[in-house]
């Protein structure tokens, strides 16, 4: 019986977090294309593609891809500093944008489910509020 | 038939001719420049603005809100400086001296602030004086209304013209269907005042039921360049255009520059914004540029220290990184020069009052170019 309330629970669990999560991130993601026509779009461009050497890529960046992490910070303190994407080093200043934690998991969710990126985990705002500055 | 064809060829090549300008405009990159940049004020990420004092010392702002006197080679914060809202495109902006600043002190700041009932933050000018490194004797000219979350389009550039008015520049803050037409409302505006704020009686729109009398034009989209042409003592504008359609305007009392209804520019997403270009009662640029560079900083030249380079106005292009020369002949840009490429964005460029060029590059600092 406990087993079996106990499988029963995880699954229900497991189940509900698929269930609302993807109209969550649906949301999210919406809520991200309007930030990023706002903020993102003058340097990144619309289709992600960025400026050759001079802005990153966002489509299929493995930077974005392999550092969630720095990504998140990138986006809620500013980046500077050299930058390596797809093979390509950067080093332009992309100043802190003033975004809210709220804003800056919309954004990202956007950006990680965009022009080819896929991304399985959400970004949300307590990862985001988790983060902090280097 | 011979000569419908020759009429053909003819009727193509004067096509051409009468075109004012080819869509995609050629620049050039010159194989030896009249000199070099050396690195004066490091360690700034965003220098917006910059005034340069009597005594040689310069004012410098930094778009997170910091304003820094850079006084015999130290950088010192200077304090009492208003909140800003630091915010996408906003934050501290701009900065000028009054024209006769060795007399009455005062310096002219715009930036972008959160003051007001409504959430977010719109463009505000106040001038102050400073003293022991503090700003002091604050006074609001003027703060667009009302004030939104939305980061784009904040301006802003002063300038004062031969008779003392002081202009600056408004970006119409990311509501373009809404705010650049309509002079009720603020933003897509460049503004007129007196020195001390107030609307001179002979500003276009007094008068004007509902409108807002401080506008001096309209139909602006982000102007980040505002300068006084030094022969015709003109106020000439640069702002951006969306993708495509940056342009140099010269601005005229009551005028209407069109955005968004025409425009040389496209959405972001390729798709057109307008099929026109011009319109009854709409001014032209003298120049535009497809595809955008980016316009930021507007200085005419004025000194003969950089051979060739007396009469022509520089640019900074943030988004392809670079300083542009442009070579005028009246109102018609004959010649374009990519300068200084690769170092970062070029925030802003001035002539100095010791005749030197001095550029703001992001994540850089500010170069002085040294004439060779």
């Amino acid at each position: 019986m406990k087993t079996f309330l106990f499988s029963y629970f995880t699954i229900v669990c497991v189940l509900s977090l698929y269930v609302f999560q993807e109209p969550a991130l649906e949301a999210s993601i919406q809520r991200g294309s309007e930030i990023y026509a706002d903020f993102c779009v003058t340097c990144h461009l619309d289709q992600g593609e960025g400026v050759a050497n001079t802005f990153p890529p966002l489509a299929k960046s493995d930077y974005l891809a392999n550092n969630r992490e720095g990504s998140i910070r990138g986006v809620k303190f500013g980046q500077q500093g050299n930058l390596v994407v797809n093979g390509v080093t950067y080093n332009s200043v992309m100043a802190p944008l003033g975004l809210e934690d709220d804003e800056v998991a919309d954004v990202m969710n956007f950006i990680l489910n965009s022009w080819g990126n896929t991304s399985e985990k959400m970004v949300t705002v307590e990862e985001v509020g988790a983060i902090q500055k280097k | 038939m011979k000569n419908s064809v020759l009429m053909i060829c003819l009727f193509v090549v004067m096509f051409n001719f009468s075109c004012g300008q080819d869509a995609e405009n050629q620049v050039d990159i010159p194989s030896d420049v009249p000199f070099s940049p050396e690195l004066l004020i490091d360690g700034l990420l965003i220098p917006w603005g910059m005034a340069f004092l009597p005594d040689g010392s310069l004012l410098v702002t930094e778009k997170s809100g910091e304003l820094i006197h850079f006084i015999d080679g130290k950088k010192i914060a200077v304090s009492n400086v208003p909140e800003v809202y630091d915010r996408g495109q906003g934050g501290l902006l701009d900065i000028e001296l009054h024209p006769d600043y060795e007399n009455n002190g005062w310096i002219y700041i715009t930036y972008a602030s959160p003051e007001g009932p409504v959430k977010g933050g719109n463009t505000a000018i106040i001038r102050a004086k400073l003293k022991d490194n503090a700003l002091v004797n604050k006074e609001l000219l003027y703060k667009a209304e009302p004030n939104t979350t939305k980061g784009q389009h904040f301006g802003s550039r002063i300038v004062f013209d031969n008779d003392g008015y002081l202009y600056f520049s408004i970006g119409e803050r990311g509501e373009r269907d809404v705010n650049p037409q309509d002079i009720t409302l603020d933003g897509g505006k460049i503004y007129r005042l007196f020195d001390d704020g107030r609307i001179p009686e002979d500003n276009p729109f007094v008068g004007t039921s509902g409108a807002k009398t401080a506008i001096y034009s309209y139909g602006h989209r982000n102007p980040q360049g505002l300068a006084k042409n030094p022969d015709s003592g003109e106020i000439w504008d640069h702002e951006h255009g969306p993708r495509g359609g940056d342009e140099i305007n010269i601005i005229k009392k009551g005028a209407n520059y069109g955005w968004p209804l025409i425009t040389y520019g496209i959405n972001y997403s390729g798709t057109p914004i307008t099929d026109k270009t011009e319109m009854q009662g709409m001014q032209q640029p003298i120049h535009y540029w497809v595809p955008s560079i980016a316009p930021s900083g507007m200085a005419f030249i004025t000194t003969g220290k950089y051979r060739g380079y007396k009469g022509s106005i520089l640019v900074g292009s943030l988004a392809f990184q670079y300083l542009e020369r442009l070579e005028l002949d009246g109102t018609k840009v004959m010649k374009r020069e990519k300068l200084l490429e690769n170092l970062g964005r070029v925030r802003n460029v001035k002539q100095g009052p010791d005749g030197l060029i001095y550029v703001a590059i992001e994540g850089k600092g500010i170069y002085r170019l040294n004439p060779n």
